[in-house]
């Protein structure tokens, strides 16, 4: 085989080909190579791989990288239709506002493409808008939310919710997508946006909580639930909702397991103060409580991240299972 | 050796291809070490150079906050102010960050750094928004390009930690330079849907944050170091 007469042929037909073969350097590390000889016999199990990586996902992914990504899509599409219904509903968001959430829905339906594309036969099925219950009833339409298409202080506040449960489980995922490097870095891609939304949907509802220009409005410590800052600090008093079953308190509370060492990972709530078992409030002059918890954002567990979402879902879907 | 680019590379190496047993020539692991520049500081190898490239970063926006709160932008505005709590918020957030991760490194952390903010003009709201906008979208691209160079769990758990406020940072700077632009093209490959009516996941793009690598990030990141602290990330990898 000529691998290099190969490559120009492709090169014919797809002039991006080598935009889509990895570094060299990275070529290795998938294989193993970093630092070995490379045989005759190898290149033939290598040239395979190197395509199979460039051109599809043939090879299945292991159980607990699909895990990872499918929850995350079943949150995708949890936000996508959420957002795609509150721009479809009249006199909801006002027009100020629409190009922020056309773009948030559009984000959302571009993870969803890359998720799909990622997981290729393994992704979950589009669960469709008739799936969620926006309401928090599980089906019954009629839980302490249903009102959020026609009450934008709600909405948002729904909003916020969402997406900062989002933000927590791909923290908490993505160190089970290493052995990956590209879905790794892929769902971090996505990670950031997210916590980008939720800095902008906070930002709104300062605004709104007041009625006057979001950005001329800061944080309110003494009513974070109305008015947060736009990083969560402490526990945010229990989000938006935090009296109302199913409450909001969850978003921003404890995952499992709660605590742990030094180099464990575990899932403490946001009002957290320790990293790495280093003391934040004794490592830095001047640091409180509320800031050495804005300062890091918390990761989130599977279980914990579905039993949130859960709720948003009719009882007889398996979505978040 | 020089740097090839990648097509030359290849054919390069093909002469090789026709021997049996062929050894990728140079084509191990440590290929194309860049010689760390004379007079840069080598942020290090492994779990430890990717948090001495996080310490490096945080440095530098805890420096820039810290000399925000001393210029007449700063001083000028209202006590009460969204801008005032912004920017108080940033500085200690930031020094957090960097204190945190001198810690962590301990004796393998990298000296304090000089900055060089002259380009900055910290009696200007514009230019410190503009520079603070650039440091935050400069932090969060470099996270998650560094991601898949941590060994670590705990370690990446901590950068998702981080990069996260990092981000809510950026978003609430852009905002406050032009509502609505929390995410744009400049730093999110934008998604559009093939039509208004389009099912979830069809259009073109993806949504996704542009990572940035450590090299690409230490070039911007030098702009604002003094000679003696400019940094180099060539042995991150």
């Amino acid at each position: 085989m000529d691998f290099f007469k190969l490559i120009s042929d492709i090169e014919r037909v797809d002039p991006e080909i080598y935009d889509r073969l990895d570094s060299r350097r990275r070529v290795f590390k998938h294989f193993g190579l970093a630092g070995k000889t490379l045989t005759a016999a190898m290149v033939p199990n290598l040239v395979s791989g190197i395509f199979q990586r460039a051109y599809g996902q043939t090879t299945a992914l292991p159980a607990d990288i699909v895990a990872v990504l499918n929850l995350a899509l079943s949150l995708e599409y949890l936000e996508f239709y959420y957002y795609d219904s509150g721009l479809k509903a009249a006199n909801l968001i006002p027009a100020s506002d629409r190009p922020a959430f056309e773009i948030i829905r559009n984000d959302e339906s571009g993870h969803i493409k890359v998720l799909r594309e990622a997981l290729g036969s393994a992704a979950i099925p589009d669960p469709g808008r008739a799936t969620f219950d926006y309401s928090g009833g599980k089906g019954s339409g009629t839980g302490p939310f249903a009102a959020a298409f026609g009450n934008y202080a709600l909405y948002l506040g729904v909003a916020q919710s969402f997406v900062d449960t989002g933000v927590r489980a791909y923290k908490g995922g993505a160190t089970k997508l290493m052995a990956n490097k590209d879905i790794l870095e892929a769902a971090l891609n996505i990670h950031s946006v997210e916590a980008r939304h939720s800095s902008h949907v906070r930002t709104v509802r300062r605004g709104v909580a007041v009625n006057a220009g979001a950005t001329t409005v800061p944080g309110n410590l003494a009513d974070l639930n109305k008015q947060p800052k736009s990083w969560i600090s402490g526990t945010d008093n229990g989000g938006p909702s935090p009296s109302t079953t199913p409450s909001t308190a969850a978003v921003y509370g404890a995952g499992t397991p709660a605590t742990g060492g030094p180099t464990d990972l575990f899932f403490p709530a946001d009002s957290n103060t320790t990293q790495a078992g280093i003391d934040l409030l004794t490592n830095t002059a001047g640091a409180t409580a509320a800031s050495a918890s804005e300062a890091f954002d918390e990761a989130l567990d599977a279980a914990t991240v579905k039993s949130i979402a859960r709720n948003f879902v009719d009882a007889k879907s398996a979505l978040f299972v | 050796m020089p740097r090839l680019p990648r097509r030359s590379f290849l054919r390069y190496s093909g002469a090789g291809l026709a021997v049996g047993g062929l050894l990728l020539a140079g084509c191990d692991d440590d290929d194309d070490d860049i010689i760390t520049p004379p007079g840069t500081i080598d942020l290090g190898s492994g779990d430890n150079g990717v948090l001495n490239y996080a310490y490096a970063l945080e440095q530098l926006e805890a420096a820039f906050y810290a000399q925000v709160k001393t210029g007449a932008y700063y001083k000028g505005l209202a006590a009460n102010s969204a801008e005032k709590q912004v920017f108080d918020d940033l500085a200690i957030h930031e020094q957090i960050h960097a204190d945190f991760f001198r810690k962590v490194l301990d004796t393998k952390a990298i000296k304090a750094l000089e900055p060089d903010f002259s380009t900055i003009k910290f009696d200007d709201r514009n230019s410190v928004l503009g520079a603070a906008k650039s440091f935050e979208d400069l932090g969060v691209a470099a996270y998650n390009g560094a991601g898949r160079y941590i060994q670590t769990a705990a370690y990446l758990l901590i950068a998702g930690k981080i990069v996260s406020v990092e981000a809510r940072h950026a978003a609430l700077i852009r905002d406050l330079i032009n509502y609505n632009t929390f995410v744009a093209s400049d730093v999110v490959d934008l998604f559009t849907p093939t039509s208004g009516t389009s099912a979830p996941g069809v259009g073109s793009g993806t949504g996704k944050e542009k990572s940035m690598t450590p090299n690409d990030v230490v070039n911007m990141a030098n702009k604002f170091l003094k000679d003696g602290s400019k940094i180099s990330a060539s042995n991150i990898k």
